[in-house]
């Protein structure tokens, strides 16, 4: 299981990249791509709109199953990757390279709250 | 403990993630069920059945006992190792299973039943002979494993590891067996291509999956299974039809033989329900808008409710598609919603199958 040491997660198989101007970057774990199968459909949030923390804002539709993707921190939208919508498949091949959206966050001292890898590990392994 | 099929060990050592499957602990994908299922349409995939249970009928009552306990009428199969496919039954007129039988002699039959129904099927099926009285034993055959390789390529490379079978099984037509002792072939599917379906010994089944994968047949699991089964508009049981409904409402009409007059088992019952009228019917679905239709998605016609009974997203398509459970009015052509995850979704109506021989038909 591929867990990148640079990221934070969330306990909803988010992973968190902080950006050098402020915003977070978000998608889902290698972990949950694999759970998932084969991603077919993508679906994101409109930039600017406003997300709570743990707020239900995307969808990934696999053969298998949909799946709510949740904002790890409050905020607003500032980007989604429009290039999953024609290449959903991206998520399998390497969700980390396959971002899904970027949010510019209330309160940037929220993400030290969100699980560091190690403890990401350890919440996957304990759900197994 | 969940049961495991004589290939159980070759699907761990492949990396297959495992799934329980009505009791079986069976290979759901090694990987991309998106490419397992290509592999098939375009070339050849490997699956293992063997978690189906084949089922010996012999003896001197074995015809007029299957002319009783199925819906479809064995006295069409005049020809060895010719096969029909079939519903059986219960007095309501409800699908207890749907099976293959394969004929050999008016005393020699095989049939094939589902994994997840085969203890009901066996309790079934001695129910039904105890009452009649047929004189004919019943024999599950667990000693064997069942492979199934299908694909435009699957024959050629059978007969690439199995040569010696080739003169025997070569002018199979579709839809027959060729019985050879210690193999079994038919020219038999779940998925809409050409292929076998080979019952082996089980302790000879490693090598026969072994041998197949090392010349490039492709492992593939349930997950590729459904996709490939529900492109090709073939139904699955306990999904488009179960006990509670009979054949007339789930697509298999044309499998029910109610010509001259062969009492059956659940006979009565489809001729009440026929009289009666405003039967519902199987139809296909395409979606229109993003998404993916799946099993009990509530569906709006102009006539009343459906329900999706199965529903994926094509991989050969490109698109979702579904088998509905509507009322009889709904048209080919008609435009109906389905409640998508609490947004309507436009579908359109569609004959099915959707694809045949890798070919999109919708």
């Amino acid at each position: 299981m591929n867990v990148p040491a640079d990221l934070k997660y969330t306990a909803s198989h988010e992973w968190v990249r902080k950006e050098a101007d402020g915003t977070v970057t978000i998608g889902i774990t290698d972990f949950a791509q694999e759970a998932l199968g084969d991603v077919v459909f993508v679906e994101l949030p409109e930039v600017g709109r406003k997300v709570a923390a743990e707020e239900a804002c995307a969808v990934v539709e696999s053969v298998k199953a949909a799946s709510d993707i949740y904002a790890p921190l409050a905020g607003v939208v500032t980007a989604a990757n429009d290039a999953l919508k024609d290449a959903p498949e991206g998520v399998n091949a390497d969700a980390y390279a396959a971002w899904m959206f970027r949010l510019k966050p209330d309160n940037a001292a929220a993400l030290d709250a969100l699980l560091s890898p190690e403890a990401y590990k350890q919440n996957v392994a304990a759900q197994k | 403990m969940l049961k495991r099929t004589p290939l159980f060990e070759t699907h761990v050592a492949a990396g297959a993630r495992l799934v329980d499957f009505g009791g079986w602990e069976m290979p759901v994908n090694y990987g991309s069920q998106i490419e397992e299922h290509h592999a098939v349409r375009r070339d050849a995939g490997l699956f293992d059945v063997s978690h189906m249970c084949p089922v010996d009928v012999l003896g001197p009552g074995a015809k007029p006992f299957l002319r009783y306990l199925v819906a479809n009428n064995v006295d069409k199969l005049t020809s060895a190792g010719k096969a029909l496919y079939t519903a059986m039954l219960n007095e309501s007129g409800g699908c207890v299973d749907d099976l293959i039988i394969y004929f050999f002699a008016d005393d020699r039959y095989r049939i094939v039943v589902n994994a997840g129904t085969a203890e009901k099927d066996l309790a079934w099926i001695e129910r039904v002979r105890a009452a009649g009285g047929f004189n004919v034993a019943i024999t599950p055959r667990r000693d064997l494993a069942m492979i199934a390789v299908q694909g435009p390529n699957a024959r050629a490379k059978f007969w690439q590891v199995r040569p010696q079978t080739r003169a025997a099984t070569e002018s199979l037509g579709a839809f027959f067996a060729a019985d050879l002792g210690n193999l079994f072939v038919a020219r038999t599917g779940y998925t809409g291509e050409d292929g076998f379906e080979v019952m082996v010994p089980a302790d000879e089944a490693p090598a026969l999956w072994r041998d197949l994968a090392a010349i490039g047949v492709a492992p593939c699991g349930l997950g590729a299974r459904d996709t490939l089964r529900l492109e090709a508009g073939m139904n699955l049981y306990g999904q488009d039809m179960d006990d509670s409904v009979s054949p007339l409402e789930s697509g298999l009409g044309w499998t029910v033989d109610l010509g001259g007059d062969r009492d059956f088992s659940g006979r009565a019952a489809l001729e009440k329900a026929k009289a009666a009228g405003g039967l519902r019917k199987l139809v296909g679905l395409r979606l229109l808008d993003k998404g993916v239709l799946r099993a009990h998605q509530a569906v709006t016609t102009p006539y009343g409710a459906g329900e999706i009974t199965s529903g994926t997203f094509s991989p050969t398509l490109q698109v979702s598609i579904a088998l509905a459970r509507v009322p009889g009015a709904v048209a080919l052509g008609d435009q109906l919603t389905v409640d998508l995850r609490g947004r309507p979704a436009r579908v359109q109506v569609v004959k099915y199958p959707f694809v045949r021989h890798g070919k999109a038909l919708i």
